[in-house]
């Protein structure tokens, strides 16, 4: 899914010929500020902080632990369980504490692994070219076309890493590192060939140093976009490889998991289907909002800088009609 | 024409071999059919060793795969584990899933174009507002979810307000269904409805996105200043003029999610107890059934590079410069 979000008839995925262009991008000024200007995208970011903050130390500070079972069967949201039980008595706050936290995990080693991943490959493809670039494109042109999820439902039901948070999301990383491997071999396979990487090369730095300290910085803003994009993609996968019972499993817990036990009892006992869902929700919302406002911020000639800045020059040129009727 | 399908179609078959070994292999190493049997206390080893030999297990990988890759170039698909023909277990599945993913992808092209012209020719109304935050809220909500939501209220809301059942939220269709031709059709649309409507929500909002931009872009070029200053009344300039040409990109994206599709169904089928090819994958994983699985990838894969070779013909044809 993230190539989905990022995809822009406008902005193909770069190869060699828009190289100059996704080069020229990534090091534009003022990418922080631009960010900052953006309301919405500093909501998100804030609510991340927060469900972050609530995952890592709600488990502690709350009364009841994931795996408690109280006595209280099946009640509904009081002030003594916020989000009810279930049927066998787990605290559902504690619960969806868990799931949040681990799905949190899940999309962040994805996210770093994948982007190291695929980084590593792409800069590897791109500072060698020839043969190795040839078999590491085919590499990457093969796992793009196969069927994922084929992929991962039968690495996530490999026998030792069954219900492993941390397996699962190697699984998922193994399946998500192919957008960045493109990018980053086209702005290596034009950067290389600069005056200043020669200059690198004539006092004598190694390929490994070359790439590491004097390329990759100017593909830094397509890679941290392509990289927040995947931390939504990876939980949703991960969420969903837990329903088809893939994923994370008792006595562990995810959201993908509660969902799939409280399916049942929707129309029942709505509180367990409902808040799994929305809190899987509100997570890829936020980080999908951060990661539309990092790519605007990193190229503003993007549509939605473009519109905003219509807006207001829109907005402006309503109030000096205005003005100018109330004088007239 | 005729050299170019040959030609792609040439050029998909290694690929498609490589990707076979590979999930065979991984198949094999990760799935082992006979957890069950060794797991009970009571079966002697030599019963374990015997079931071991008649599944060809006590032979390499390598050997295994070329047993398999054989049967296959002869149309033969090999035996489930549950001593079904895998072929004739595929046909049944396959029909039962492609129902779901071809009504799918159809509703998905007609809501997802319209929704993306209106929303570039109205840009920044009330509908293109309404329509975009609703897009992101989609995109941020598993399918197994809304799938479940809309199981639990719409369905049950809507059987109530019509009085009659009409809409099905469990199986493909009722079992051994008889009757005339019309109240049969009304019940595979019953069944259909839900289902179908779970599987279109991401990629409607995807493509919707998509075209959207893409018609924005297109919208604002010189030739569509011409179109209209001949005279072209608006409809024709937006929809022969703007859209074809805003279409080429969105049907590689189209092609590149038919395989989404297949993989959205396998969740689909299980929120809605579908028979299809979804569960048969989700069975073979589990029990470590290789035909199985393998099975399902290769159908997988052949449609969908059937429809990249689809959507490069369409190309040529919308685009007229491109020349295949």
């Amino acid at each position: 899914m993230t190539d989905v979000l990022e995809a822009r008839p406008g902005s193909p995925a770069p190869q060699v010929d828009a190289d100059s262009e996704v080069i020229a991008r990534a090091r534009r000024p003022g990418a922080l500020r631009r960010f900052r200007r953006r309301p919405v995208a500093l909501a998100a970011l804030a609510v991340l902080a927060l469900l972050v903050v609530a995952a890592a130390l709600g488990g502690r500070v709350w009364r009841y632990h994931y795996a408690d079972i109280t006595p209280d069967l099946s009640v509904s949201p009081s002030w003594s369980h916020p989000m009810g039980t279930d049927g066998v008595g787990h605290d559902m706050l504690a619960r969806v504490l868990r799931g949040t936290q681990r799905s949190l995990l899940v999309g962040i080693v994805v996210a770093v692994v994948s982007t190291a991943f695929g980084a590593a490959v792409g800069a590897i493809a791109g500072y060698c070219r020839g043969l190795v670039d040839a078999v590491l494109m085919r590499f990457t042109d093969m796992v793009l076309t196969v069927p994922g999820i084929a992929i991962l439902a039968v690495l996530a039901g490999w026998g030792g890493a069954k219900g492993n948070w941390l397996a699962i999301s190697l699984v998922v990383a193994a399946l998500s590192w192919m957008g960045i491997a493109r990018v980053v071999r086209g702005v290596v396979l034009v950067l290389r060939e600069q005056q200043f990487v020669e200059a690198a090369r004539a006092v004598g730095a190694g390929p490994g140093r070359i790439v590491a300290s004097h390329i990759l910085p100017h593909a830094a803003g397509p890679i941290i976009v392509k990289a927040t994009f995947s931390v939504g993609a990876a939980i949703l996968a991960e969420s969903g490889l837990s329903y088809l019972g893939l994923g994370i499993s008792p006595p562990d817990t995810s959201l993908g998991l509660l969902i799939a036990i409280g399916e049942p009892a929707a129309s029942t006992r709505p509180w367990l289907f409902y808040v799994p869902g929305l809190m899987i929700a509100l997570i890829v919302l936020s980080v999908n909002l951060v990661g539309d406002a990092l790519r605007d911020a990193f190229d503003p000639t993007d549509e939605g800088a473009i519109h905003a800045r219509a807006a207001r020059s829109r907005r402006l040129s309503e109030r000096a009609q205005r003005t100018s009727a109330k004088s007239a | 024409m005729g050299a170019f399908i040959l030609r792609r179609l040439a050029v998909s078959v290694p690929l498609l071999l490589a990707t076979s070994l590979l999930v065979f292999g991984l198949v094999t190493v990760a799935g082992d059919p006979l957890t069950d049997l060794r797991s009970q206390d009571d079966v002697a080893p030599e019963v374990i060793e015997a079931r071991r030999h008649a599944l060809n297990l006590d032979e390499p990988v390598v050997v295994r795969y070329w047993t398999w890759l054989s049967g296959v170039v002869r149309g033969d698909f090999g035996v489930s584990l549950g001593g079904r023909e895998v072929r004739s277990l595929l046909w049944e599945r396959l029909q039962v899933t492609l129902r779901m993913v071809l009504a799918a992808t159809l509703l998905a092209l007609l809501a997802g174009v319209a929704l993306g012209v209106v929303g570039a020719v109205r840009q920044n109304s009330v509908f293109d507002r309404v329509s975009r935050v609703l897009m992101y809220l989609l995109l941020a909500m598993p399918a197994f979810w809304v799938a479940g939501l809309l199981k639990s209220y719409l369905a049950i809301r809507l059987n109530r307000l019509l009085g009659h059942q009409v809409v099905f939220t469990v199986g493909e269709a009722d079992p051994n269904l008889t009757g005339p031709l019309f109240e049969r059709l009304a019940n595979y649309g019953g069944h259909l409805l839900l289902p179908t409507i779970a599987l279109v929500l991401g990629p409607i909002a995807v493509w919707s996105r998509y075209l959207r931009a893409s018609m924005l872009q297109v919208l604002s070029a010189d030739y569509l200043r011409a179109a209209r200053a001949k005279g072209l009344p608006e409809s024709a300039v937006v929809l022969r003029h703007a859209l074809r040409n805003a279409l080429v990109p969105l049907t590689t994206l189209v092609a590149l999610h038919f395989g989404h599709l297949l993989a959205g169904a396998v969740i689909v089928e299980r929120v809605f107890s579908w028979q299809g090819m979804g569960q048969l994958l989700v069975s073979g994983v589990t029990t470590g059934d290789a035909n199985v699985v393998m099975a399902w990838l290769l159908v997988t894969s052949a449609s969908v590079i059937v429809c990249n070779l689809l959507a490069d013909l369409a190309y040529s044809w919308l685009d007229p410069r491109v020349h295949i």
